[in-house]
C-alpha cells in the first residue's frame, strides 16, 4: 500500500488529534510501520490543532510531516497555512462548511465536503471529522475495509461506546458523499 | 511474542519503568512530559507503589536519592528547566554512587524558553549535570520502542555500575505515538545492593551513604576510583546505530528526534545517488568513539545535524580527532529542521 | 563497680567533634537513647543534613543517609516510601531546615509524611561561622548581621512549630531545650514521643530543640545557656504545639 503522510489540521475540539489516531491504529492493526505526532501548544481548548500521521512498509523517519501527500483542513487557517506545502499529486480533503475560499492550485486533487454541515443535518454534530475520514477512505484507501472499522473500536474506550454507531455513520456519510 | 500497541512516547517511558521494577516514582509537572507523570498516578497506586507530585523538582529528585539509598529502583522525569534544578540531587546521587533513573523530555531553552522540541540540553546531560568530577549514563532513543528498551536498560546499567542514568528525549519523541511491544516484567533481584541504608536488622556494621569526605585525600581516591569505573563504563557501553556509512562519503551523525530527519535526508539523498550515511548515537554518555573513529577512516566529511546551535559536534569533532572535516547543521528554539534542509546540507557537501 | 551511666549502644564509640558547650552532644544521646529504648536501631534509617551535624553519619550507629542542603525531608520522604517499616528521622539546623528547606520542611509536614524530625535551633549558622540564621534574633549580632538583625531588612524570625502546627498533616509539634536536668528530661520523652508516633504511623511529628553555639556567640558554654534562657525562649516559648494524629481536626 502507498506511504501516507498526513497532515491533519484545524482548531481545537474539532477531533483533529482523535481523526488521526484512528488511521495510526488502522496502521496499526494491518501490521504497518507508523506515527502520530501532535502539535500542542500552551492551550488547553480553541487553539490551532493539527496532526501529522504517517503509515509505511518502511521505518518512518521524521514524524513532522512538513510536505503531506494528503491534508486534510478544518478550518480556513489551516487551508492558508499548509495548501502550498502539499506534495504534487497529493489530496487535499476540506470541510467546506466552514472553508469557502477556493483552493488555487492544479497539481493537487482537492475534495470539498460539507463536513460540518452534513453532520449537523444528520444529528452527529461535532463528527464532520469522521465524515472527512470517511471521504479520506474513499478517495486514498488507505486501509481496508474492515481496519478502519476495528480501528474505530480501537480508538473509542469502552465507557464511550455510545459514540461506535454515531462513528460509524459519519464516516459512512462521508464515504457517500 | 508479546503485541504490539500503540503508545504516546511519555507514556511508555513510564510503563518501561514499572515493567523494568520501579515502584517509586517523584515527578513535577512541566510540559512536554507530564503525560508520563500523569500515567504514573493511574498505575502505581494499583501495583502497590509509590507516586508522589514533589513541592518542586529539587524536592523529587532528592526522594529518588532517598528511595536510591533505601535500595529501591526509583525514577524521575521532567523537562529541560525543571532538568537544572535536579542538577543538585543528581551531582549527589553521583557521588554518593547512587543508581536511579532521570528522564529529560527536552524542551527549547535558555531560561523558560519554549515548549516545543529541542536537543539544547546535550552538554547540560554529558558535562555540566551538577557540580563536581562525575558522569552519568546518558541514553538517547529515537524511537518510542527504542525508549522502552532503553528504561530498561538504563535501570540495569544504572545499578550495575552505582551511577544515575538519563534518558535523553524531546517533547517530539514525548508527544509522538508509534507502534510498541513492551518487554516481559524485569528481574530485579538480580542487583544486590549490600550498601543500601535499608535498616541494618542488627546483623551488619551500619550503612552510610555519603559524598562528603573533607579529607583532599580521601576524596580524591574516591573520584580516581570512580574514574577507573568510568572507564569500563567506556569500554563496554558505547552504543550506537550504522545506516548506510560503509560505502557513505558523507555521513550525517544525529541522535534522537533529529536523528530521524537526519534518516529521511539520507534515504533522499540515496535517491538521488548521493553517497550517504547516518551514525547515530545511542549513548551519549559514553559518547560512541570507536564507532565514528573507524568511520572517519573512509568517511569524507561529518556532518553533525542537532536540534541546537551545536554541543554534540564538539564530540564528534573530537572522536574522529580532526582528521575530516565535521560541518553542522542546526536548528534551535524549538524548530525541528526538515528532511529537505538536511539534504541541501549533505548536497552542499558532495 | 556496678555501671550507673553510660551511652547508648546506638552511638557508635567516634569521638564527637562538637565545640565545648555545644548541646549537641547532648540532643543526640536523646535521639539514641529513644532508638535504643524502642528497639528499633535495626529498623532506622537517619537522615543528616548540611551544617554542624552533618557528620552525626558517623555517630547514630544506625543506618544513614547524608542530604543535600535544605533536602533532608525529601530524602526521608524517599527511605520512608520506599520502605514504609523502616523508621526514618532527619537531624537538622536551623538553616537547613527554615531557609533553604522550608519547602521541603513544609511540604512533608502538610503531606503527613510518617517521619520524625529532630530540628535543632541555635539561632545562627555554626558551621560555616556564624552568619543570620532564618531563627536569628531581632538586634542578634552575627558575621552576617554586623549591627543586629534589622527586622526591617533582614526580617523577622521564623516561629518553625508554631508555623507547621497550622498544618493538618502534623501529628506532633513540640518546642523543648536541654538548658536543665529538667528540661532535659522534657526533651527525652519529646523525642521518644516523636519516634513512637512513627512507629503508630501518626504521622508528621517535629521536635524542636533550642540549642546553643557558644563559639559563634561569643559567649562561654554557662554564659551561653543563660542567652538561651533570656533571649530565645521568650521569642520561642516551649511547649506542645500540636499533638494527635494527622488530620485529627478535620473530623
Amino acid at each position: 500500500m502507498k506511504d501516507l503522510n498526513m497532515l491533519l489540521a484545524g482548531f481545537g475540539g474539532q477531533g483533529v488529534l482523535f481523526a488521526g489516531k484512528v488511521a495510526a491504529y488502522a496502521g496499526l492493526i494491518e501490521g504497518r510501520e507508523l506515527s502520530w505526532l501532535p502539535s500542542y501548544g500552551p492551550e488547553m481548548r480553541g487553539g490551532t490543532a493539527n496532526c501529522s500521521v504517517c503509515l509505511s512498509d518502511e521505518p518512518i523517519g521524521s514524524p513532522l510531516v512538513t510536505n503531506p501527500n494528503v491534508l486534510i483542513a478544518m478550518n480556513r487557517p489551516s487551508l492558508e497555512k499548509f495548501v502550498n506545502d502539499v506534495e504534487p499529486g497529493g489530496v487535499i480533503l476540506l470541510d467546506s462548511s466552514l472553508i469557502e475560499i477556493p483552493v488555487e492550485r492544479e497539481d493537487v486533487t482537492v475534495c470539498r465536503v460539507p463536513a460540518s454541515k452534513i453532520a449537523e443535518e444528520n444529528g452527529l454534530s461535532g463528527l464532520a471529522n469522521m465524515v472527512l475520514m470517511g471521504k479520506l477512505f474513499e478517495v486514498v484507501g488507505f486501509c481496508k475495509e474492515e481496519t478502519l472499522d476495528a480501528a474505530l473500536q480501537k480508538c473509542i474506550p469502552a465507557r464511550k461506546a455510545a459514540m461506535l454507531d454515531l462513528n460509524r455513520k459519519a464516516i459512512a456519510l462521508g464515504r457517500a458523499s | 511474542m508479546a503485541e504490539k500497541v500503540l503508545m504516546k512516547g511519555n507514556e511508555a517511558l513510564a510503563e518501561a519503568a514499572i515493567q523494568a521494577g520501579c515502584r517509586h516514582f517523584f515527578g513535577y509537572p512541566i510540559t512536554p512530559q507530564t503525560e508520563l507523570a500523569a500515567y504514573m498516578a493511574k498505575r502505581m497506586p494499583k501495583l502497590g507503589g509509590t507516586y508522589l507530585q514533589a513541592e518542586s523538582e529539587l524536592a523529587a529528585v532528592n526522594m529518588v536519592l532517598g528511595a536510591a539509598a533505601a535500595g529501591v529502583r526509583a525514577m524521575t522525569s521532567s523537562s529541560s528547566p525543571g532538568v537544572s534544578l535536579k542538577g543538585e540531587g543528581i551531582s549527589y546521587m553521583a557521588g554518593s554512587d547512587l543508581p536511579a533513573v532521570i528522564i529529560n523530555v527536552q524542551r527549547g531553552g535558555p531560561g523558560l524558553g519554549g515548549i516545543q522540541p529541542s536537543q539544547a540540553d546535550y552538554w547540560q546531560a554529558t558535562k555540566a549535570l551538577g557540580h563536581g568530577d562525575f558522569q552519568i549514563l546518558v541514553f538517547a532513543p529515537s524511537t518510542v520502542q527504542e525508549m522502552v528498551d532503553l528504561v530498561a536498560l538504563a535501570f540495569d546499567r544504572a545499578d550495575e555500575y552505582r551511577m544515575p542514568a538519563m534518558i535523553l528525549a524531546d517533547g517530539m519523541l514525548g508527544q509522538m505515538m508509534e507502534p510498541v511491544v513492551l518487554p516481559e516484567a524485569h528481574d530485579v533481584a538480580a542487583h544486590e545492593k549490600p550498601w543500601a541504608a535499608s535498616g541494618h536488622k542488627n546483623e551488619r556494621k551500619h550503612n552510610i551513604v555519603n559524598s562528603l569526605y573533607l579529607t583532599p585525600n580521601a576524596l580524591e581516591s574516591l573520584v580516581v576510583e570512580r574514574y577507573k569505573r568510568y572507564e569500563i563504563v567506556k569500554a563496554n557501553e558505547q552504543r550506537a546505530e550504522e545506516y548506510l556509512v560503509d560505502d557513505a562519503d558523507v555521513v550525517v551523525v544525529a541522535y534522537g528526534a533529529s536523528s530521524r530527519v537526519a534518516r529521511s535526508a539520507v534515504n533522499k539523498a540515496r535517491e538521488k545517488g548521493l553517497k550517504a550515511g547516518l551514525i547515530r548515537p545511542i549513548t551519549l554518555w559514553p559518547f560512541p568513539v570507536d564507532t565514528l573513529k573507524k568511520a572517519a577512516r573512509h568517511v569524507k566529511q561529518f556532518l553533525t545535524v542537532e536540534m541546537s546551535m551545536g554541543q554534540m559536534v564538539d564530540d564528534v569533532r573530537l572522536a574522529v580527532e580532526c582528521k575530516v572535516p565535521v560541518s553542522f547543521y542546526g536548528r534551535t528554539g524549538g524548530v525541528i529542521p526538515t528532511p529537505k534542509e538536511v539534504l541541501g546540507e549533505i548536497e552542499k557537501l558532495v | 563497680m556496678a555501671v550507673v551511666f553510660q551511652k547508648p549502644s546506638t552511638l557508635t564509640d567516634a569521638p564527637l567533634h562538637y565545640c565545648p558547650g555545644c548541646t549537641h552532644g547532648i540532643i543526640h544521646r536523646l535521639v539514641a537513647q529513644a532508638i535504643e529504648e524502642l528497639g528499633i536501631e535495626g529498623k532506622t534509617v537517619g537522615v543528616a543534613s548540611v551544617g554542624c551535624s552533618v557528620m552525626c553519619y558517623d555517630y547514630f550507629s544506625c543506618d544513614m543517609v547524608q542530604a543535600p542542603h535544605g533536602r533532608a525531608q525529601a530524602v526521608a520522604t524517599g527511605l520512608k516510601r520506599a520502605r514504609p517499616d523502616n523508621v526514618i528521622f532527619t537531624y537538622q539546623g536551623d538553616g537547613d531546615l527554615a531557609a533553604i528547606g522550608t519547602a521541603e520542611t513544609v511540604h512533608a509536614a502538610t503531606r503527613g509524611e510518617n517521619i520524625t524530625v529532630i530540628f535543632v535551633n541555635n539561632a545562627i549558622y555554626g558551621m560555616t561561622g556564624g552568619q543570620m540564621a532564618p531563627t536569628s534574633l531581632p538586634d542578634q549580632i552575627t558575621q552576617t548581621t554586623p549591627y543586629g538583625r534589622d527586622v526591617n531588612t533582614a526580617g523577622y524570625p521564623v516561629r518553625v512549630c508554631e508555623m507547621l502546627s497550622t498544618l493538618d498533616g502534623v501529628a506532633l509539634a513540640q518546642r523543648v531545650t536541654v538548658d536543665s536536668v529538667k528540661n532535659v528530661n522534657i526533651a527525652r520523652k519529646a523525642i521518644k514521643k516523636a519516634f513512637q508516633n512513627q512507629i503508630e504511623g501518626k504521622g508528621y511529628s517535629i521536635i524542636e530543640v533550642l540549642s546553643t553555639c557558644p563559639t559563634n556567640w561569643g559567649l562561654s558554654p554557662v554564659d551561653a545557656l543563660k542567652w538561651l534562657d533570656e533571649n530565645m525562649i521568650p521569642y520561642y516559648p516551649l511547649g506542645v504545639y500540636k499533638d494527635g494524629v494527622k488530620g485529627d481536626r478535620l473530623k
